[in-house]
């Protein structure tokens, strides 16, 4: 069959021929490649002084949205949870009292609500479950910690404080499924 | 004697120095062949790294396996050191400083027998690496040591004739008289370095050199991936240290010596219209320059080969390198005693000395024939 990439070779056990036997020619063949790359352009990334882009789709730490009047979307309806399969989300609801329709959007919402960072596998389909635009993922990066409890993040780190509303945008308007 | 003492610890400090920041150039030909960039974070382009490597060295703990051998396995890496760095004393470094009573030779010692000096120094610094191996009682380590020392055995040999032939062309054993037979670069017709009269002993001596060094593609006695560093698996610190040092001493020196022994040493064209100590000072620049430039060939194939099998090794060593460098021999001796008039009748000594000149010609083209005739 004719191969599809046209970059099949045939491999044979032939004898090698005296050149083929010196060495010289292949070994100078190799060499005059490594030269050659001692001239071109590198690829680092000095990180910690230049960073590269992130992907625009890049999913990262999850951040919870609160709506244009600060109040929070999230109803705690569990949904998130049970579509992560990696089972790394918690929460505990509570119904909203009088008063407090500043701080909430709906009668219920999330007491807790807790992600494990390191169970997380970073999918996004905790974004694609969720039906009160309230969870999203960033492109902001978890940091490293040195004990484990560190990793579960609390409402006080998911969130979005009111005066630092977290920008979503960029990729909720890239290459998204036309709804 | 003051002079000597200043030669020796100068000769001393640069060579430790040079060794420091070869390890440096090494990573950054490496990265550059890979189109990496290379340590640039200790003081501007990693100038510092060396220092930061070294003080590293001295800060690790001094740790000794249970079952080791304590002397053995500190003495090791002396030996290694110690014969890596006494190589250095026979090599002219500069075309001596002509004073005008006397001349201030930038050597540290002339003997002699500076190249058969520098093949037993060599010779005994397999020692170092045998017993630091045997001294470690690891498995890794032992057959590092094996492989070692039978690899620098079967590759002296053919890098003893090599010189042998260089020394048969010079008639001294002297490093001195070997540079100076090579006297600027272009002399009675012919180019004056020995490359061009002995390119085929020049490439043997390269290879073996490679092999001796312990250098890629020869690298089987530390090989990282099969052996875990070899004979150095169990040594830490500056013992450590001390083994890596050496190796890169070595690399220097034995560049040294490849320059010296076929690119004419300090002698570079047109050095005649210099004299005094601007020749001197000239003189040390070439010869530095051309073994800087045989280093980056070391690291350039270090960084372009992979490793020889060790079948592949003992093959390459005994059956191509040795043959090669005896027929390589013989010829020179044929055209050697031709020119010297030991097959005509008359000996004419002043014909023999002016046909001499026709000798490098002859070695070249004579070898070629027997090169292809011999399918080597």
């Amino acid at each position: 069959m004719e191969s599809l990439s046209n970059r099949k070779k045939v491999v044979s056990n032939k004898k090698m021929t005296f050149m083929e036997k010196l060495y010289f020619p292949a070994i100078l063949g190799g060499m005059w490649i490594t030269f050659k790359h001692l001239f071109k352009k590198h690829n680092t990334v000095k990180y910690p002084e230049v960073k590269r882009e992130f992907a625009p789709v890049y999913r990262g730490q999850h951040v919870l949205k609160r709506d244009e009047e600060g109040r929070e979307n999230c109803t705690a309806c569990g949904l998130c949870a049970v579509a992560c399969p990696a089972e790394a989300i918690t929460m505990t609801s509570e119904e909203r009292k009088k008063g407090e329709e500043h701080l909430y959007r709906e009668e219920k919402y999330a007491a807790t609500y807790e992600i494990n960072m390191l169970r997380c596998i970073f999918c996004g389909l905790c974004e694609e479950a969720c039906p009160k635009e309230a969870i999203f993922l960033t492109d902001r990066l978890v940091p490293t910690y040195f004990e484990r409890n560190d990793f579960i993040y609390g409402k006080d780190k998911l969130v979005e404080p009111v005066d630092q509303r977290v920008d979503i945008s960029k990729r909720q308007l890239t290459g998204k499924r036309p709804a | 004697m003051i002079i000597k003492l200043i030669i020796v610890v100068a000769l001393f400090a640069i060579t430790l120095g040079i060794a420091a920041y070869l390890t440096l150039m090494e990573r950054k030909v490496a990265a550059w062949m890979q189109d990496r960039i290379g340590p640039d974070r200790a003081g501007p382009f990693g100038l510092l790294q060396p220092l930061a490597d070294g003080g590293k060295m001295f800060f690790k703990e001094d740790f000794r396996p249970t079952n080791a051998d304590k002397w053995l396995f500190i003495i090791g890496p002396g030996i290694a050191m110690f014969t890596s760095l006494i190589t250095g004393a026979v090599i002219p470094w500069a075309p001596a400083i002509q004073m005008a009573t006397e001349s201030i030779a930038i050597q540290v010692a002339d003997v002699n027998i500076g190249i058969l000096f520098i093949m037993g120094a060599v010779s005994i610094g397999v020692y170092g690496i045998m017993i630091g191996g045997w001294a470690s009682n690891n498995k890794f380590a032992l057959f590092g040591a094996i492989r070692a020392s039978s690899q620098m055995i079967s590759y002296e040999l053919a890098m003893g004739v090599s010189v042998i032939t260089i020394v048969m062309m010079t008639g001294s054993l002297s490093l001195n008289k070997i540079v100076d037979m090579q006297h600027g670069f272009w002399q009675d017709g012919w180019f004056s370095w020995n490359v061009f009269k002995q390119p085929i002993c020049f490439v043997v001596f390269l290879i073996t050199a490679l092999a001796e060094c312990n250098r890629a593609p020869f690298d089987l006695p530390e090989c990282e991936s099969e052996l875990i560093g070899g004979y150095h698996t169990e040594y830490g610190a500056m013992k450590l240290g001390f083994f890596l040092f050496a190796e890169y001493v070595n690399m220097f020196i034995s560049c040294a010596v490849i320059s010296a022994l076929f690119f004419g040493g300090y002698n570079f064209p047109g050095m005649d219209h210099f004299s005094g100590l601007t020749l001197t000072i000239l003189g040390g620049l070439v010869f530095f320059a051309k073994t800087f430039f045989f280093i980056f060939v070391f690291m350039w194939i270090r960084w372009t080969l992979p490793r020889f099998r060790y079948d592949q090794l003992m093959h390459i060593g005994w059956k191509k390198m040795i043959p090669l460098a005896l027929i390589n021999l013989l010829i020179t001796g044929v055209v050697i005693a031709y020119t010297e008039g030991w097959f005509s009748k008359n000996k004419d000594s002043e014909s023999a000395s002016n046909a001499k000149v026709e000798q490098p010609l002859g070695v070249n083209t004579s070898l070629e024939k027997t090169k292809t005739g011999n399918s080597l």
